[in-house]
């Protein structure tokens, strides 16, 4: 397995930690004008998503992760796995619903999701920043209302609820940010 | 558009302006403004500071053996040696602004090249230099009037723990809260450890409101300075904190050639058992010492100094080319 040293940390670096691969958000070089030197890192574990500081010695060392990046087309759940597929090689890859997690409710078919895999198998899967999705329920809006300032709770074709402006119908189309759950903007059709 | 510079032409002409700023403060004060060299057949023995090495291959200008062929020589991670054998020799007061270079230190406060402004004033000590400190860094950050503490009620107020009595495990235990793991349980040098909750606990909390002079460093962190008179668990040695960067290092210099021989050759010890190159010991600047007159000396950031003085978030932007553009 091969190894990084603190002076190879920077956003995005995948290392093993605790029996957990992890990946660098952030890293702080801090060192006294007469002292040792310390790599402060922000870092994800991968599994858990928990957000975690640490500090290391500069010059310590930690081991790769063998963590992987694939952009697949999401195709189906067959109510156990979420099936994606390499759309140049037409490969396809099963995740289970724990590397799914609550992103479920943000995939939509044929959308290219970032699946990430550690030792081969999937860990994550992160939907595109943006998804497309249709109003199958929402109260009726007041006529007159266009501002939309208090808006009102919509539950979506994949079962996500997100909060809408109070013009908008059921059987619409809106576009929402999967990072934050916002409402964005109507697609018109 | 990869050819632009770093620095936007406010920033260059803010640091022009910082340099006028000091040059005139000094001219004022009658210290004079001298140059010494970049390159140097010796280097600094500090365990933490790495110098980069190049070889000079003309006409050999070295009574030492040639390595390779060639003369050894180190570009100067600061220019005190030289400095004080200017002192030594009688120059009275001077100061320099120059180009300093430090390998393996890049970051958001660190350049591996970066400008440097150290000055010493003979016949005084590190209380008076901190006096005249005092009034250079409000002339250029327009700041209130710096605070001082001593590096043992630092501690004691933020960590409530005396550094220079605390064992290695009462300073782990009040450092217990800040759950830094590995770094800190399994350290068993008490400088690191020391340095360690200083930087985590005590350097964001001091000098915010304006500028912090933390004195009396422990004698184990002496470098170049005495070891005080009245208490020897402590050196006449100081740092400068302000809104949790830290600007500049000073000393009541030491002026005993056979104690400074002794803390390099114990540099070189530490640095054998740690796996690092053992340094050319600079014996000239060694011989000089006897000859030092009395006299304290500082290095303050030019840099860091500029991204406080127009709050800048980022080395890179004060830098007419940082490292990675240069």
């Amino acid at each position: 397995m091969a190894t990084y040293s603190t002076s190879d940390f920077k956003g995005g670096l995948k290392f093993m930690l605790d029996n957990e691969p992890c990946v660098i958000m952030e890293n702080e070089y801090v060192k006294p004008g007469k002292g040792q030197a310390f790599s402060r890192v922000k870092y994800r574990k991968l599994i858990s998503g928990k957000v975690v500081d640490k500090t290391f010695k500069s010059n310590e060392t930690v081991e790769s992760a063998d963590v992987m990046d694939f952009d697949l087309a999401y195709l189906y759940n067959d109510g156990e796995f979420f099936h994606f597929m390499d759309n140049n090689t037409f490969e396809q890859i099963a995740a289970d619903a724990n590397a799914v997690g609550d992103m479920d409710k943000w995939l939509v078919e044929q959308n290219i999701c970032t699946i990430t895999t550690w030792n081969d198998a999937p860990i994550a899967v992160m939907p595109p920043n943006f998804v497309e999705l249709e109003v199958t329920e929402t109260d009726p809006g007041l006529k007159g209302d266009t501002a939309g300032t208090g808006g009102k709770p919509a539950t979506l074709s994949t079962g996500a609820v997100v909060r809408v402006p109070l013009f908008i119908q059921i059987g619409e189309i809106i576009k929402v940010d999967t990072r934050t759950g916002e409402y964005v903007g109507r697609v018109k059709k | 558009m990869n050819w632009l510079p770093n620095a936007s032409l406010a920033q260059l002409t803010a640091r022009a302006k910082m340099l006028n700023t000091i040059r005139d403060f000094f001219s004022r004060l009658q210290v004079l403004e001298v140059e010494t060299p970049s390159l140097s057949q010796a280097a600094v023995t500090d365990v933490h500071l790495h110098c980069f090495k190049t070889q000079f291959v003309g006409r050999n200008i070295s009574d030492k053996p040639l390595v390779d062929g060639a003369v050894p020589l180190y570009l100067q991670t600061s220019p005190e040696f030289h400095m004080k054998r200017l002192l030594a020799a009688g120059s009275g007061s001077i100061y320099q602004v120059s180009k300093v270079y430090r390998n393996e230190e890049s970051g958001r406060y660190h350049n591996p090249e970066f400008s440097l402004l150290e000055w010493y004033r003979v016949g005084f000590n590190h209380h008076q230099l901190m006096d005249e400190m005092t009034q250079l860094l409000m002339a250029i950050l327009h700041c209130a009037e710096p605070t001082r503490c001593t590096y043992q009620e630092a501690f004691l107020t933020h960590l409530q723990v005396d550094p220079l009595s605390a064992s290695n495990e009462q300073l782990k235990s009040a450092g217990a809260h800040l759950e830094l793991g590995d770094v800190l349980d399994n350290e068993d040098d008490k400088d690191t450890i020391l340095q360690l909750l200083f930087c985590i606990a005590i350097e964001p909390k001091i000098g915010q409101v304006s500028p912090c002079f933390v004195y009396d460093f422990p004698a184990s962190q002496a470098a170049l300075a005495r070891i005080n008179t009245q208490d020897s668990r402590v050196a006449d040695r100081f740092e400068v904190y302000y809104k949790s960067i830290e600007l500049a290092n000073g000393f009541y210099e030491l002026n005993s050639s056979a104690e400074q021989l002794k803390r390099f050759e114990a540099d070189n010890k530490l640095r054998a058992k740690m796996g690092l190159d053992e340094m050319p010991i600079d014996k000239k600047f060694v011989d000089c010492l006897d000859h030092l007159p009395d006299c304290a000396g500082v290095a303050l950031g030019l840099d860091r100094l500029l991204m406080l003085a127009t709050e800048q978030d980022h080395i890179n932007d004060v830098l007419s080319f940082s490292i990675d553009n240069s």
